[in-house]
């Protein structure tokens, strides 16, 4: 490894020093994020978890520049957020996975794709390898009601795999997925991480979801919207799905739950 | 289909029994004071028969209309003056281009105040305004005016059409084109799509629905709109000049069947639009 490619590597993806975000309501100003720090380094996965009004979901639209933060500063690539959203350097994956009806699977992966300039070969090329990626070939043709909620978000994600964006930015993306269909993409997720290395920024109210896919686990309370605690994971990269039954495993989310219990989280 | 065979069958026989009794009822006089005039006395069968066949009856009983419907469609050609398929085509022409230009003007509109702030704030109370103005007020005034201008025949009739027929366009399409969420805006916003992008990729395939709803609404009104703007015509022709040439000379089996004629006419214009939005929306996974 060279020097520069050393560096290339320190240097966080996203670095938030600072920041606070507070929407102004009828009702008065609304802390959504405050004194928020965070750095999350290549190749990491980092799930924010946290009660609904947390602010997770805030914190990850900044870094998307889908809401702009009114203090401090945030860094993505090294760059501000809107630039990195202009040099279209994240994917985001949505709670729903809104595909267009009027576009087959394979139309929905190459909308973006046709937004962004790429030639009618290079997007065929691509919309194959990325429905590969996420087990869905041989459904390119197929329109999204013919496929089932979890297929659909597959899909989803595929599209935002489809464009070479290192960082992949997912707002609760198995939230409205059954137990069963959500370990399933659990796993699938890991794997695609570990093949794609890309950094995911992974937003979930699920503890053992957080613990399973996560190298870092940010542990949010609401009220202002803060970071009360953040996780280093002491699991192996590679994880099948039974090592939620390991004691390590479990030690940790019990981490996450006192790390909830901390920030006062259930008081009402 | 054939589950609502049976009800519909109900209701055109309820109309038609509702009809040649109002037919008896309202021709009754006529036929009584004639009886008079001619000293007989009416057996009841007889009035209702004589009800049901007058010249200029108050109200035409349904074969009467059928009837000269029949005799001005089937049995004369096309190019006499007198067939109603000629006078049908000319209504439907400008129906046509009226509601051509109507859907056009509709569409641009709803595209500047849903993109252009402006717009957004300053047109809609106008075109609302524009509206509230009867037709039948404005029509001649446009008639005068382009005539003035040198410009006569089709044009002008379209002209009021597509006065009538952009409103619903204008309302459909800032509604259809609105219609996308905060998440599929802020998907769009993630791939740093242009406006124009987003417009055609997103806003106006999502508007589908609506611009279809609004195209139905807007087709019938052109065909008022035609008809209507051929009344200060000086009724040459068209469906509008028979209704007034009908009235002139007391011919209300005339106006009727003109009547029953437009409304033919304006089913089958909207049966058409229905035909391809189901269609187009089937094919779009949004029907």
């Amino acid at each position: 490894m060279t020097a520069a490619q050393a560096n290339e590597t320190a240097a966080p993806v996203i670095s938030a020093k600072g920041l606070n975000l507070t929407f102004q309501t009828n009702d008065g100003p609304v802390h959504a994020l405050k004194d928020v720090n965070l750095e999350i380094n290549k190749g990491d996965f980092v799930s924010f978890i946290g009660p609904s009004g947390c602010g997770k979901t805030t914190f990850l639209r900044v870094m998307a520049d889908l809401e702009k933060p009114t203090a401090g500063s945030i860094t993505v690539n090294g760059v501000s957020p809107e630039e990195a959203r202009k040099t279209r350097a994240y994917g985001y994956v949505f709670q729903h996975a809104g595909l267009y009806p009027w576009r087959t699977i394979g139309g929905n992966i190459r909308l973006p794709l046709e937004i962004m300039g790429y030639t009618k070969s290079d997007q065929d090329e691509r919309v194959k390898r990325v429905l590969d990626l996420v087990e869905l070939s041989g459904f390119e043709k197929k329109f999204p009601w013919q496929l089932s909620g979890g297929m659909q978000q597959r899909a989803s994600i595929a599209r935002a795999l489809a464009f070479d964006a290192d960082i992949l930015l997912m707002d609760e993306p198995f939230g409205a997925l059954d137990e069963i269909v959500r370990d399933h993409l659990n796993e699938q997720l890991l794997q695609l991480w570990a093949r794609t290395n890309k950094t995911i920024g992974f937003v979930t109210h699920s503890i053992p979801e957080a613990v399973y896919l996560s190298t870092r686990i940010v542990v949010m309370s609401p009220r202002p919207g803060r970071i009360t605690d953040v996780i280093e994971s002491t699991l192996p990269r590679e994880r099948p799905l039974d090592i939620r039954d390991t004691p390590e495993f479990l030690e940790i989310a019990h981490r996450v739950r006192e790390g909830l219990r901390a920030g006062h989280a259930y008081d009402d | 289909m054939r589950k609502s065979f049976l009800p519909v069958l109900t209701v055109v026989a309820a109309i038609f029994v509702l009809w040649y009794a109002m037919a008896v009822v309202l021709n009754a006089a006529w036929a009584k004071d004639q009886a008079k005039r001619a000293g007989v006395e009416l057996s009841f069968s007889e009035l209702v028969a004589d009800t049901w066949a007058q010249d200029k009856p108050k109200l035409p009983a349904p074969h009467q209309v059928a009837a000269e419907i029949w005799e001005t469609t089937v049995e004369k050609k096309i190019t006499s003056k007198r067939s109603l398929v000629f006078h049908s085509g000319i209504t439907l022409s400008s129906t046509l281009l009226g509601f051509v230009l109507g859907t056009v003007l509709g569409i641009g509109l709803a595209v500047g105040i849903v993109y252009n702030r402006v717009m957004d704030m300053s047109v809609m109370p106008w075109v609302i305004a524009s509206q509230t103005i009867p037709i039948l007020a404005i029509a001649p005034m446009i008639i005068v005016v382009l005539n003035a201008v040198g410009i006569s025949g089709l044009l002008p009739k379209a002209i009021i059409s597509m006065y009538l027929s952009f409103f619903p366009v204008v309302v459909g399409m800032v509604k259809g084109l609105r219609s996308p969420d905060m998440m599929q805006l802020d998907q769009m916003r993630t791939w740093n799509a242009t406006a124009s992008q987003q417009f055609w990729k997103l806003r106006l395939p999502s508007s589908m629905p609506y611009l279809f709803a609004s195209l139905k609404i807007a087709m019938a009104a052109s065909l008022v709109g035609a008809i209507v703007g051929e009344l200060p015509t000086g009724a040459v022709a068209g469906l509008g000049a028979r209704l007034l040439a009908g009235s002139y000379y007391g011919q209300t089996i005339q106006i009727w069947s003109a009547l029953i004629m437009a409304a033919a006419l304006a089913a089958c214009l909207v049966a058409i639009i229905g035909l391809i939005q189901r269609v187009t929306l089937k094919r779009m996974g949004m029907a």
